[in-house]
């Protein structure tokens, strides 16, 4: 009977159509709206998720990476200090603002990193080396300086603009995931942003740091806490914490999460409706199959199968589609979209309960259905 | 043929039927007393709302009577559980109906196969016997044809060969020849007739035409709920 009810569900090629249709939209649209916002919650954390270090130590009070709250100097020697910890390495980050020849000013942040090993350093490099961030004046900036402050035409390696009054040569372009504030970045090394930065403004903003092998990284985290009266968190703790004061602070969890709500809302109800519709247009021919002897439990699993089979479908189709959006909005990275196995497992799961949803209810239509109507 | 010396292939006996509740409930069937034989071909007549697509639906099984006894092939219907008097009804029973219901999305001949997959026989056994059917009823030719494109009369064969596909005891026709002309509607009972004089098998079939009556061995009339008259017709066409 499953060959009888693919039939049933493939014969009518434009209910199918429609059916498909119904629930392509659905995923499309729900998986298309789940992935820009966590493309955007990928860029409010890209200032921690950028330089890729294990460990981060901050005040204690610290909400989030972009708002910085400097710590004592003698940061970095205290958490050398503590058990388990392999490396410590202080970490500059302030807002600048760079002046370039043609007399414009823009808004820049500064980042130091620790001369002798460079940790927090990009990954990526598109033009230079980023060690000629050595070289005296020397800094290297991001792809998105690059695009704030005039395009490739204005900076590029070789160019030389002023911070604070002093020189700096761009020696190198990184890539970086976009942040949430768009802010451009350049990197100096640790002490040359002290020289940078005006003297009121010369504290230690981070200590990055890093567990021992064979120590858990958790463990390490809550004894630099203990020891130091520090704020310290993984990677990942950080990046929530700060993805959560986005939520809470920007009006984007309030405002996207409602949008989402309503898109994965009437996502589903479109597929369930739809499947539902379908079996109903299809009672009387289901009422047939009962009045031949075909059990409710056979009718059950030709219904079953259907969902299932058009449910897939859609959720193959949709996701194809949505991704092909993405591939097309946000490949160069400037728009957020983030399409993560989660939200697609999430998807999926959901489809498949409201695919089985909209059929039990046909199914118990079905079971009450008395197959005398067929003789009517 | 003597009738009374065989035994029924369907007893009904007292059946009463309403529907609805309070001052809307009408009762349709005020007491059915009916048996059909082995061998036969019965007409059931009556006025339109009678109640005999209501009597066919009771001896099928497939409508919860209010009182009386259905016993089919010697089998009290009451005494089934639902699964079991639907299994019961795929392996005895067959259905001709006046909208030929066959599943559009089908071929002529997957339509003919569905009541064995039901049943459970393989797609392969199921489709050769179907294509038997079908050349038996003169449709060999259009076996992979969709419902809709074939005739009313073709679609009616069709579901002629679903009804037998399955070889069942009992064949239950509600106007079968309604939807169709009167060469095709003869056609049809032609072929009915064939299947109740096969000694092992009997045909009840509704009918409001009169074209067709000499088709039947007895004619039953239900009026006002009740059969008021059973005739034996006269091979000439006479009642
Ligand atoms: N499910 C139902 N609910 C309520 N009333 C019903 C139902 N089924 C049948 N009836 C009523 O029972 C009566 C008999 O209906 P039935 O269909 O058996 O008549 P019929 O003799 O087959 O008529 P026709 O010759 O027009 O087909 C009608 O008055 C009809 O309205
Ligand atoms: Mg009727």
């Amino acid at each position: 009977m499953n060959y009888v009810a693919l039939k049933m569900l493939f014969g009518d090629r434009a209910k199918y159509l429609m059916l498909l249709c119904g629930l392509t939209f659905a995923v499309m649209l729900i998986v298309q709206q789940g992935s820009i916002f966590w493309g955007l919650m990928m860029w409010s954390q890209a200032n921690i998720s950028n330089l890729n270090v294990p460990i981060w130590v901050t005040d204690p009070g610290i909400a989030q990476v972009d708002e910085v709250k400097p710590i004592a100097s003698t940061g970095v020697d205290r958490v050398r200090s503590v058990d388990g910890v392999e490396w410590a390495v202080p970490l500059y980050k302030g807002l600048l603002r760079a002046r370039l020849a043609d007399g414009d000013y823009h808004q820049i942040t500064l980042t130091g990193l620790e001369s002798a090993t460079l940790i927090g350093r990009p990954a990526q490099i598109l033009e230079g080396r980023f060690e000629d961030i050595l070289q005296p004046d020397a800094v290297v900036l991001d792809q998105w300086a690059v695009e704030r402050m005039g395009g490739p035409a204005v900076v590029k390696v070789g160019t030389i603009f002023e911070l604070n009054d002093k020189l700096a040569r761009v020696v190198a372009i990184a890539k970086t995931q976009k942040s949430f504030t768009n802010i451009p970045v350049v990197y100096t090394t640790y002490e040359r942003a002290m020289r940078y930065v005006p003297r009121e403004r010369r504290t230690l903003s981070y200590v990055l740091a890093k567990a021992k092998d064979g120590v858990r990284v958790e463990d390490v985290v809550q004894r630099i806490r203990t020891q130091t009266g520090l704020g310290a968190f993984t990677e990942e703790e950080f990046g929530w914490k700060t993805i959560m004061w986005v939520l809470k602070n920007t009006g984007i969890g309030i405002n996207f999460g409602t949008t989402i709500l309503l898109g994965f809302i009437v996502g589903m109800a479109i597929a369930g409706q739809t499947f539902y519709l379908f079996t109903v247009e299809n009672l009387r021919q289901f009422g047939a199959l009962k009045a031949m002897g075909a059990s409710t439990f056979t009718l059950a699993r030709m219904i079953l199968l259907q969902a299932f089979t058009v449910g897939l479908t859609g959720y193959g189709v949709g996701i194809g589609l949505a991704t092909v959006f993405g591939f097309l909005t946000a490949s160069g990275g400037n728009l957020p979209f983030a399409e993560t196995w989660q939200l697609l497992l999430m998807v999926l799961v959901a489809l498949l309960a409201i695919c089985t949803f909209s059929a039990l209810i046909s199914i118990i239509k079905l079971a009450r259905l008395e197959p005398a109507i067929v003789f009517r | 043929m003597d009738h009374h010396s065989q035994s029924a292939a369907v007893r009904a006996r007292g059946i009463v039927k309403s529907f609805g509740t309070g001052d809307t409930q009408v009762t349709v069937l005020k007491g059915i007393d009916l048996d059909i034989y082995l061998g036969e071909l019965l007409l059931l007549v009556g006025e339109s709302g009678g109640g005999k697509t209501t009597l066919l639906s009771a001896i099928a099984g497939i409508l919860d009577i209010d009182a009386g006894d259905i016993d089919v092939l010697g089998v009290p219907l009451s005494a089934l559980p639902a699964g079991r008097r639907t299994q019961f009804r795929g392996q005895t029973m067959g259905f001709i109906y006046q909208q030929f219901n066959l599943l559009p999305a089908l071929t002529a001949a997957e339509n003919v196969a569905v009541p064995l997959l039901i049943q459970g026989v393989g797609r392969a056994e199921a489709l050769r016997r179907a294509r038997i059917l079908l050349d038996r009823v003169g449709l060999g030719e259009r076996a992979e044809f969709l419902p809709k494109n074939l005739s009313g009369g073709q679609q009616q064969r069709v579901a002629i060969a679903r009804a037998l596909v399955n070889e069942p005891r009992l064949l239950i026709c509600d106007e079968p020849t309604a939807a169709l002309d009167g060469p095709n509607g003869q056609k049809i009972m032609e072929l009915l007739r064939d299947v109740g004089r096969s000694p092992d098998r009997c045909v009840i079939v509704v009918t409001h035409d009169s074209r067709i009556f000499h088709f039947g061995d007895r004619m039953a009339n239900l009026t006002d709920g009740r059969i008021v008259g059973i005739e034996r017709i006269g091979q000439e066409g006479t009642v």
